[in-house]
């Protein structure tokens, strides 16, 4: 199959997945939240669990991009740009699954004007505003010198740098020292700044106590883990698909995919912990919460899902002398890594609620909004569909117009040149 | 609380109950909405703001503190009270304040089931509160009450997660038949809050979260219910056993005050520091 075709198929998914999507998008806008399956037993589910994915994704992977610009490893300057990239690209996937989630997802501002500072929602939401300025911000600035440069050549890409260079025509040696100085302040308040954001979301779950399948000091350490390994194998996958990365990033590939194979064996040792403390302890209902993730009606989001294709299988992959060495087949591994992450987050989010809180409820009371089983709907799923759709469309746009250093530094040389 | 043992052998009747009740409940609704939006129409001239916006928490102790005490022997299992609140609030499909749970009591050699109502346990640590990234659900100072600011909340749901009881609900903007199908019934306001407000599609409550209020809505001004001029709780009032109890427990003669005195009273998951201000008797 050629690059070509690889290409086309891409983009035809990206844009079949949002066309679908828009039919959920319009019905929530219309519907509200009527077509939802979620109700006051299980109040949370696939869109929250997605949320809780695509924003660990963005904090994995902009901690990624800190290497390159906090603590100037060179071997993984090639995939800088591109980490913080996929940032923002994921830090929008998170943002727009969890307005769709909201009952009135147009009083957000309101967690600004009537802030509760005891409330760990509050925080991560401003924790997380501010991310993403400073994200955008730190972007622009690694960007800068590459369009004033790209701006001058002709055609649609030159065009659109033309516009995101803001105004900015200087292309000097000093002035990219200068925007480097810029990044790296930036990333450098970026790093605590993510911490305590993507630990915020952990501690959103982590502190509330009638829930005993997330409560624990243990939880924001394992959310921050989960999003390094999540958001680390991502991108390996990018990097390697990303502007003929195989080639350019083979070795930046590799590196990556071993870093990323200690932080899940790493991760795979807290989940370990949390679950052999929890049925030692025997404490009802947090064991009947791991009984829902390992033997209830949805184990194989578990068994296959999470342990199968986004842990034994990628393990094996990126461990195995036959397969190591070999770029390719990392970043497959690594592919599987993050699909496996969203069977992590829904095995977070969907058991640690789908249990009565007083024995008898749901027989109490009939109605399908008051019931433990929680299956998302048609369209719940295809919502979400679509924004795998927006994802791929975004990164595909990413591949197209973010500019590639070495047609930088031809044009520089030319310029010397002539 | 029956926590320790499963609640074996519901029997097959109890759906159908509540089936029958909820169908019951529609024709209810559709004959005292008129008699209640007389009544609004009545009382509620002053449309006196009931939501005093002040954070509980180290303020002076609340003058009052509303509390129910729930007798669980003289508790059937009727369900009166489930319909009663649906016909005071108007609370839409999958909403339901109250809720009665039926508790096997396994070894119990008389095989007698425990029936408990549930209300929203106003607790004096209630841990839906904090959570809240906007303030919009609160502990009232004057009386303990937990209630919704329905204009404030934004609908994320975190409350809901974090209540131990399961004491709130989403309103998921569903609605009965006659009001979906725009019967006379669905122009019928509901007095909660003594905000009166008429359902309509995309507006609060729809996409709020809800929950008991101790039916504060019939509340004087001064903030006392009348239990002789019918302002009182509505599932207080129509409980058949006179099961639920309710009053100012900061007030040593009051019902349910004497009721903590005479009796062996329990609150759920102590454990939680909750401190519920709803108490049961077993």
């Amino acid at each position: 199959m050629s690059a070509r075709t690889l290409k086309l198929g891409f983009w035809t998914l990206g844009i079949v997945l949002i066309l679908v999507g828009s039919w959920a998008w319009i019905d929530r806008w219309i519907n509200g939240d009527r077509h939802t399956n979620y109700g006051s037993i299980v109040p949370w589910g696939l869109w929250v669990a997605a949320y809780i994915y695509f924003i660990g994704l963005s904090a994995g992977s902009f901690l990624v991009s800190s290497l390159v610009y906090v603590f100037n490893i060179k071997r993984f300057e090639s995939v800088g740009r591109l980490a913080l990239y996929s940032a923002v690209v994921t830090l929008i996937l998170a943002l727009l699954s969890i307005s769709a989630d909201l009952g009135h997802p147009f009083r957000a501002w309101h967690v600004l004007v009537y802030p509760n500072f005891r409330s760990p929602m509050a925080w991560m939401i401003w924790l997380y505003s501010a991310y993403f300025i400073l994200l955008l911000l730190e972007l622009w600035f690694v960007l800068r010198h590459d369009l004033v440069v790209g701006a001058g050549r002709p055609g649609w890409r030159a065009r659109i740098y033309r516009i995101l260079v803001f105004g900015s025509r200087d292309a000097s040696p000093e002035t990219l020292a200068s925007d480097r100085q810029v990044v790296r302040v930036l990333a450098t308040i970026g790093v605590p700044l993510a911490v305590m954001f993507h630990g915020g979301v952990g501690s959103l779950f982590g502190v509330v106590s009638s829930r005993p399948a997330w409560h624990g000091g243990l939880f924001p350490i394992l959310f921050l883990v989960s999003a390094l390994v999540s958001g680390g194998a991502l991108l390996v996958l990018v990097s390697a698909i990303f502007q003929d990365g195989l080639r350019r990033n083979r070795e930046t590939v590799q590196a990556l995919a071993t870093l990323v194979l200690g932080l899940l064996l790493f991760d795979l040792l807290l989940q370990v912990s949390e679950t052999l403390v929890g049925f030692y302890g025997n404490e009802p209902d947090r064991v009947e919460n791991l009984r829902l993730v390992y033997g209830g009606p949805y184990w194989w989001v578990f068994w296959v899902w999470q342990l199968g294709v986004g842990t034994v299988v990628p393990i094996a992959l990126l461990a195995l002398p036959r397969t190591r060495r070999n770029p390719a087949i990392a970043a497959a591994a690594c592919g599987l890594i993050a699909i496996g992450f969203l069977a992590v987050r829904l095995n977070i989010v969907i058991p640690g609620l789908a249990d009565e809180q007083l024995q008898g409820l749901t027989a109490a009371w009939h109605s399908a909004r008051f019931s433990t089983d929680y299956v998302p709907s048609p369209m719940e799923f295809t919502f979400t569909a679509g924004l795998v759709g927006i994802g791929l469309v975004l990164f595909g746009i990413g591949e197209w117009f973010l500019p590639r250093p070495e047609e930088t530094a031809a044009e520089e040389v030319a310029s010397v040149s002539a | 609380m029956a926590e320790a043992s499963p609640a074996h052998g519901a029997p097959a009747a109890v759906p159908e109950l509540s089936e029958v009740t909820r169908r019951d409940v529609v024709g209810r609704l559709l004959k005292l909405g008129a008699v209640s939006l007389a009544a609004a129409l009545a009382s509620g001239a002053s449309l006196a703001p009931l939501l005093h916006v002040t954070a509980a928490q180290g303020q002076a102790k609340p003058q009052r503190r509303y509390g129910m005490v729930i007798d669980t022997r003289r508790c059937v299992g009727c369900d009166a009270c489930v319909a009663a609140c649906k016909a005071e609030n108007k609370t839409p499909p999958g909403v339901s304040y109250t809720v009665v749970l039926e508790q096997g009591l396994g070894e119990r050699p008389d095989d007698r089931p425990l029936f408990m109502t549930k209300p929203c346990f106003h607790c004096e640590h209630p841990p839906c509160v904090p959570v809240c990234p906007v303030g919009a659900t609160f502990k009232r100072s004057q009386d303990g009450i937990v209630v919704v600011d329905y204009d404030r909340c934004i609908g994320c749901r975190y409350c809901i997660v974090a209540c131990p009881y399961q004491a709130r609900y989403s309103d998921f903007a569903e609605n009965y038949p006659a009001v979906a199908e725009h019967t006379p019934w669905a122009s019928v306001p509901s007095p909660e809050y003594r905000q009166f407000r008429v359902r309509q599609e995309g507006r609060s409550p729809e996409g709020n979260v809800r929950k008991c209020t101790f039916c504060l809505h019939l509340q004087d001004e001064n903030g006392e219910y009348d239990k002789a001029a019918g302002r009182w709780p509505a599932c207080a009032k129509t409980c058949t056993g006179k099961a639920i109890h309710f009053g100012d427990l900061n007030d040593p003669n009051s019902e349910v005050s004497q009721l903590l005195k005479e009796r062996q009273a329990i609150r759920l998951k102590e454990e939680l520091g909750t401190e519920p201000n709803v108490y049961y008797l077993l």
